[in-house]
């Protein structure tokens, strides 16, 4: 439906990130259960 | 803090996976880790990991994409590839 | 969805080995800090052998973690402390192990500052002896100081200030930076849980929504700090701290306690949370088929949370919390920055708790001679 497009287009976010990154990185301390 | 510019990753140089880094298989990619500077790295395509595992088989990180990737991911993999390198995972000679 | 979230729920859907986990090697503790999430002092009898413990490293090893987090109670008490770290990080399996720092002498420094792979954690409680020993004991704040003029002088390199935020600490983050400074370390601050003999003191020492709210701001401008992931529930204020941002219990991390006990995490030690043991069937098992981590690794139910738009950010935050509150894994955080979770706490009217169990806590007070 032509609005839900248009709102769509209109969020830069989503449109970076169209194409998913091939890497994401987090420090080893970054995991939640440890001390 | 410094505005110098740092150097632009060079795909046309040779890299290879840095021997401080273990690469782990998972469903979906790997998961690498420095185990100097603790960066936790997770490849998100078997396509890249095999870049990454053969990248120094090959004289130029290029020449690696090339030989590995569809033609029209070359950029989305040498941008892969420069992310690595910042966080010294890939290395020159 | 952004990248980010895809990664995240992957995670959550859990992995063929951990990323990292916690080892508790002993039950033992020279001291008997009050918020203890191992409810330590008393060596368990059926600990695992020297022997078991090398296995456990080769499985470990094998199994391609890359990383073990060391505590306890005091791992320094155990008599082959230095010969099972040097035999993990020979295998490359990288180790930070936490401590005290009442065992980390001048030799003990040198010993340390020769093993590679090795990051040492030194747990205090306050910025200032008054503040840290009211949790510690008498004494634990300048034994620690001690240590890290230890570290220093051995030319260890960089080791990490490791405090828990209660409402005194939380008071105090300025001042730890500037410690961690003096001494070139990683400052950490992670989350009080209301776990082990911590349930006894939670409610007089967590943070209140205002203290949270400033360490939320405090932390985003501060990216440097690390926090274990310890405070994703304070992601729903706005953009996420550094970190994964989810509960990796089960899926990413889990805990293995001094007798081979394997629990979702270091916060959970309890019946509910227990996977297995390690003797018999091996880690690796363990980890693969245990029933609890299954379901642990189903896809969340938002519970009480669904109709809240900060769930994605917020995941519904810690089971650890949310359990040893008396809430259930549908209610809200009990530190829920939105204050849901206080209202969870009050429409309850919670009057019994599970207790962690097993408990090893001293029955009788302990003073820490100084030297």
């Amino acid at each position: 439906m032509t609005p839900e497009t248009l709102i769509k287009e209109e969020t830069t976010d989503e449109i970076e990130e169209v194409e998913e990154l091939l890497v994401e990185e987090v420090s080893i301390d970054g995991l939640c259960g440890v001390y | 803090m410094s505005l110098t510019k740092v150097d632009a990753f060079d795909a046309s140089k040779y890299w290879q996976l840095s021997d401080m880094v273990s690469l782990r298989d998972e469903e979906f990619g790997a998961l690498a880790y420095h185990h100097v500077n603790r960066r936790l790295v997770f490849l998100k395509s078997r396509e890249l990991v095999d870049v990454v595992r053969r990248l120094g088989d090959f004289e130029s990180a290029d020449d690696a994409i090339t030989a590995l990737v569809a033609p029209d991911q070359h950029d989305r993999y040498v941008a892969a590839l420069a992310t690595l390198e910042k966080s010294a995972l890939i290395s020159g000679r | 969805m952004g990248a980010e979230s895809t990664l995240r729920n992957r995670f959550e859907r859990g992995l063929a080995a951990p990323i990292c986990l916690t080892w508790e090697l002993t039950y033992a503790c020279n001291l008997a800090c009050t918020h203890c999430l191992s409810s330590s002092g008393r060596r368990d009898p059926r600990e695992l052998t020297t022997n078991e413990a090398k296995a456990l490293i080769d499985e470990i090893a094998a199994m391609q973690i890359f990383y073990v987090n060391v505590g306890g109670g005091e791992p320094m008490i155990r008599r082959d402390f230095f010969e099972l770290i040097e035999h993990a990080v020979n295998q490359h399996v990288g180790v930070k192990f936490s401590t005290n720092g009442t065992r980390i002498d001048r030799d003990a420094a040198k010993r340390l500052a020769g093993i590679d792979y090795l990051d040492i954690q030194i747990s205090i409680d306050g910025a200032d002896a008054s503040t840290s020993d009211r949790i510690r004991g008498v004494g634990s704040y300048d034994a620690a100081r001690r240590a890290m003029d230890n570290l220093r002088n051995a030319n260890f390199g960089q080791f990490k200030i490791s405090i828990v935020m209660t409402k005194e600490s939380v008071e105090q983050l300025d001042d730890f930076e500037m410690l961690a400074k003096t001494y070139g370390a990683e400052l950490r601050l992670t989350r009080l849980r209301p776990s082990g003999r911590g349930v006894e003191v939670w409610n007089e020492l967590h943070p209140t929504l205002e203290q949270n709210r400033g360490l939320y701001q405090w932390l985003l401008a501060r990216p440097n700090v690390l926090t274990g992931d310890s405070f994703f529930h304070l992601s729903a204020l706005g953009s996420p701290l550094e970190g994964l941002n989810l509960c990796g219990a089960g899926r990413v991390v889990c805990l293995i306690d001094p007798v081979g006990d394997v629990y979702a995490c270091p916060f959970v030690i309890h019946d509910e949370f227990l996977a297995g043991n390690v003797r018999g069937e091996g880690f690796a098992a363990v980890w693969t088929s245990s029933e609890l981590f299954r379901s642990l690794r189903e896809p969340g139910n938002p519970g009480a949370c669904a109709s809240c738009g900060s769930f994605d950010a917020c995941r519904g935050g810690c089971m650890a919390a949310k359990f040893f509150t008396g809430l259930e894994m549908s209610d809200p955080d009990p530190e829920c920055v939105f204050g849901h979770g206080e209202a969870a706490l009050a429409a309850k009217h919670v009057s019994i708790r599970p207790r962690s169990s097993p408990d090893h806590s001293r029955r009788v007070p302990v003073t820490l001679s100084s030297r």
